[in-house]
């Protein structure tokens, strides 16, 4: 009975139904709303709707007897990202970094920035040497930098990573500040841009250890950036701990675990008469790394282990790596964040 | 990267259109498949120090001829003759390469303590420059030294006090030429190479002459032996001027040739899609395309004309070399080859060309039919060495709107010709025969070359002389988008469209035709094998 009334009565929705059934039998099923959108900002699409589709309002087909040259990428190392320094530039990227980049990085990672007081901004320009464990240690430190040094900071990436296609070039010119510079061994033409900016008045923010942690402990700083750099133009470096980062957004991770962090400042390190790069380096590491230890217990332990040489090391204990990673401390649970309103903690998540 | 070669393109289904000059227009046109598009060479690299390298040209002659300074001396009589506006083309940005190298000439001269110095434009039958084209080609600084003083002459071809006969060649031909130049202790020519046929003996033997010396070799019998203009060796042009120049030196007449050659980078940036192959145009590229083709379609062809005559080039000086006239100029013409050659295998049957707003004759003026029929047919079909580029009997197939239209000041005879002369006849020999001495003779074209700015009253016969050799060789012309009532009495055919022509073609060549476009700019010299 109620199978005949529906079928005998073409209310509009039915009728719209048959429609549609109709077209998708023809057409076949219509395609997600976000492919059609995207479909209809294709180059050939634009075209279409200006009246034609062809050359020279899309882009010409490649003949093919031509050999299609490499195209000429200026990326890596070769990427110029001086326009990422001018002022309209530097004021929309302040714009950023003050309205977006420190609250989120405030909200997600609330972090505990110690040791501000021993840098005085007679030192600038400086290095910041820090230890280097997840995407969010660059957002992180620049948003947790003075006022005086925060907007006129550039971050050495790594050409390979950050630099190697032209839009994520421009994005981390423009977002971080960032210059390119060759994470393996010293270049010329990195070191040299990286001076002059010191020269400049720019200070730099440096992960000498070259890359993030894969285990969560340090992996020693490379002498070739940070030390290197302090020695060529004799400005100060000034060493960082990051705590708790990795716990946020780890290697290889592709979500975001809310946590709280510590940044610590150390005092500015300024090369000493004749002490060269390598030194310089293994001073920076040692106070890095007492830092650290300053993190995980207070000041005065780890400046008295720090005075009897055993202030544990930034790389960890030098056994297999199941036992490495079995040294370091849990990561706090989810359970155990702050509440922070408007989001609901992660006790509240689990719970509702 | 070093500048890429010329080289032939196959068209086939994934080669994008190819882009015609049309005028004061483009238009791009979808070859068959199978067709030829001939790309001329990258732009060369410049001199690094175009000044220190003229010094050096000049200290350093080629040939059976001294150093610049030690031809100089106090008391001496010394005139500096170079070309006219119809070089480069377009008219280069500043400084002009006259320019630099005059000044290098005259710096020698004012410290040799050289007093008695003239300029003399070398016209031939060319109209005269104004003042604003010669301060463009000298620089102000040589314009305002020599100018107020009656220093700085225009070549009077029909002034007979200013000519003087030097004698008769051992083919007959008259020597004619200028008279400050042939009595001077020396004479400097300075030159422009922009193809291949500029240069030599042809600077002073056709520069500086008159209409006596000229008609020996500027007729029908002539051209059509020239096989081609671009190539020395064979051209019967450059085989008369060479009988001419050796007359010119014995009757001790002591040249100092300067030649420079350029690159052919034509076009300023907001054209820079002209330079390029259609495949590599960026989107920057289409845009400038789509725009100027949208505003130009729009715009009146006077106002359009109007702008593009005022683009200048930034041609760049590729090489200079100074000494002895045929040493010199073997050294240009191989450079002018390094950057235009293009090897192509052999013939066509149907050669397609765009043709542009400017030829070497109306700078700053109109194109009209006269023009267009030589600009395609005396000069871009001639751009070849060795074999045509279209075989015996083909068909030549040029772009451009050819309007019936005239430049009342710049080419009066022009119009005369067109309306008297190819009503009746298109036949080169007949026309030169008929009519010419009456053009030629006319006292009142001589009037407007002598004292206006207008092109000598033979000049459009000259020009419908430089297309005898396509017009023997050739078995139609069509030109496509054309005033069919001009290209009627131009003796051509008329077509829409790119693919009428080609279909009006095939009546001539057969089906299945071989075809061959000579894309330019940039300007090319095809090396038919």
């Amino acid at each position: 009975m109620t199978g005949s009334v529906s079928a005998g009565h073409g209310s509009a929705r039915s009728l719209l139904s048959a429609r549609v059934v109709r077209s998708e039998a023809r057409l076949g099923p219509a395609p997600p709303v976000r492919a059609r959108l995207l479909a209809r900002l294709a180059p050939a699409a634009v075209a279409k709707a200006v009246g034609s589709r062809r050359f020279p309002l899309v882009a010409p087909s490649w003949p093919e007897q031509v050999e299609r040259p490499e195209p000429e990428r200026r990326v890596g190392l070769d990427y110029d990202t001086a326009w990422a320094r001018r002022y309209p530039v530097r004021f929309a990227r302040a714009l950023l970094l003050d309205n977006i980049t420190r609250p989120l990085a405030t909200l997600i990672a609330a972090p505990d920035v110690r040791g501000l007081d021993g840098l005085s901004s007679d030192d600038a320009p400086v290095i910041f040497a820090a230890n280097h464990a997840s995407h969010l240690d660059t957002p992180l430190l620049l948003s947790c930098l003075p006022l005086r040094f925060r907007h006129r900071t550039v971050v050495a990436a790594a050409s390979d990573y950050f630099f190697d296609r032209t839009w994520k070039a421009h994005l981390f010119a423009f977002s971080l500040a960032a210059i390119p510079i060759e994470r393996t061994k010293v270049n010329r033409r990195s070191a040299l841009l990286a001076s002059e900016l010191l020269g400049d008045g720019w200070n730099l923010i440096i992960f000498p250890e070259g890359g993030r942690s894969p285990d969560g402990w340090g992996q020693g700083f490379r002498p070739g950036g940070a030390a290197y750099l302090s020695v060529r133009t004799g400005r100060p470096v000034v060493p960082v701990h990051l705590a708790g980062t990795r716990q946020v957004l780890p290697k290889g991770a592709t979500g975001i675990r809310r946590t709280e962090t510590t940044v610590t400042f150390g005092t500015p390190l300024r090369p000493e008469p004749g002490e060269d790069v390598r030194r310089l380096g293994e001073r920076i590491e040692r106070s890095v790394a007492l830092l650290a230890d300053e993190q995980s217990s207070d000041w005065w332990s780890a400046r008295r282990r720090a005075a009897s040489g055993t202030t544990p090391p930034l790389r960890g204990p030098d056994v297999a790596p199941w036992r490495r990673s079995w040294s370091l401390e849990p990561a706090p649970s989810r359970a155990a964040t702050r509440s922070r309103w408007p989001l609901r903690t992660g006790a509240d998540a689990t719970t509702g | 990267m070093s500048p890429r070669p010329g080289f032939v393109l196959e068209v086939d289904r994934s080669t994008p259109p190819t882009l015609f000059w049309h005028g004061e227009r483009f238009r791009l046109e979808r070859l068959p498949e199978g067709s030829r598009v001939i790309y001329a060479p990258e732009p060369l690299d410049p001199l690094p120090d175009p000044a220190a390298a003229i010094r050096e040209a000049l200290l350093h002659p080629l040939g059976d001829q001294q150093p610049l300074p030690a031809l100089l001396r106090p008391g001496m009589r010394l005139t500096i003759a170079f070309d006219d506006i119809s070089l480069p083309l377009p008219p280069m940005e500043r400084p002009d390469i006259r320019q630099l190298v005059i000044e290098e000439v005259l710096d020698l001269a004012a410290a040799a303590g050289v007093d008695d110095v003239e300029l003399i434009v070398a016209l031939a039958l060319h109209r005269r420059m104004t003042e604003p084209e010669l301060r463009h080609a000298l620089g102000d600084r040589i314009y305002d030294a020599f100018a107020p003083t009656g220093l700085l002459t225009q070549h009077d071809a029909e002034d007979p006090d200013a000519l003087v006969h030097l004698g008769l060649t051992d083919q007959g031909e008259d020597v004619e030429i200028n008279r400050r130049a042939a009595e001077s202790d020396l004479l400097v020519y300075v030159n422009i190479n922009l193809v291949a046929m500029d240069g030599g003996h042809k600077s002073v033997a056709t520069g500086l002459s008159s209409y006596r010396s000229l008609r020996h070799h500027h007729n029908p019998q002539t051209m059509r032996h020239s096989r081609s203009f671009m190539d020395q060796h064979r051209s019967e042009l450059h085989s008369a001027n060479w009988r001419m120049g050796k007359l010119i030196a014995e009757s001790g007449v002591t040249i100092f040739q300067i030649e420079t050659t350029l690159n052919n980078d034509a076009f300023p940036p907001p054209f820079g899609f002209l330079q390029k192959r259609e495949w590599e145009w960026g989107v920057r590229d289409r845009m400038a395309f789509v725009g100027a083709s949208a505003v130009l379609d729009r715009t009146p062809a006077a106002a359009a004309r109007q702008v593009f005559h005022r683009v200048r080039a930034p041609h760049r000086m590729t090489s200079v070399q100074a000494g002895e006239v045929e040493a010199v100029h073997l050294r240009t013409t191989e450079n002018v080859w390094k950057q235009q050659g293009v090897p192509v295998e052999g013939q066509t049957d149907i050669l397609t060309m765009g043709l542009p707003y400017i030829s070497p004759y109306n700078v700053n003026s109109i194109l009209n039919p006269i023009l267009v029929a030589c600009l395609g047919l005396g000069y871009f079909f001639n751009l070849y060495r060795g074999r045509p580029l279209v075989r015996e009997g083909g068909v030549v197939i040029m772009s451009h709107p050819t309007p019936w239209e005239f430049n009342p000041v710049h080419h009066p005879s022009y119009i005369d010709f067109f309306e008297q002369v190819l009503s009746q006849t298109t036949d080169p020999v007949e026309v030169a025969d008929t009519f010419e001495a009456s053009f030629a003779n006319d006292p009142w074209y001589i009037h407007l070359y002598r004292t206006g700015h207008a092109y000598h009253g033979v000049h459009p016969f000259y020009m419908w002389y430089w297309c005898a050799h396509a017009l023997e060789h050739l078995g139609g012309v069509i030109v496509v988008g054309g005033d069919p009532a001009a290209v009627h009495r131009l003796g051509f055919r008329a077509a829409s469209t790119m693919t009428d022509a080609i279909e009006m073609a095939t009546d001539l060549v057969g089906r299945s035709p071989t075809l061959t476009h000579i894309h330019t700019p940039p300007l090319l010299l095809a090396d038919v094998q």
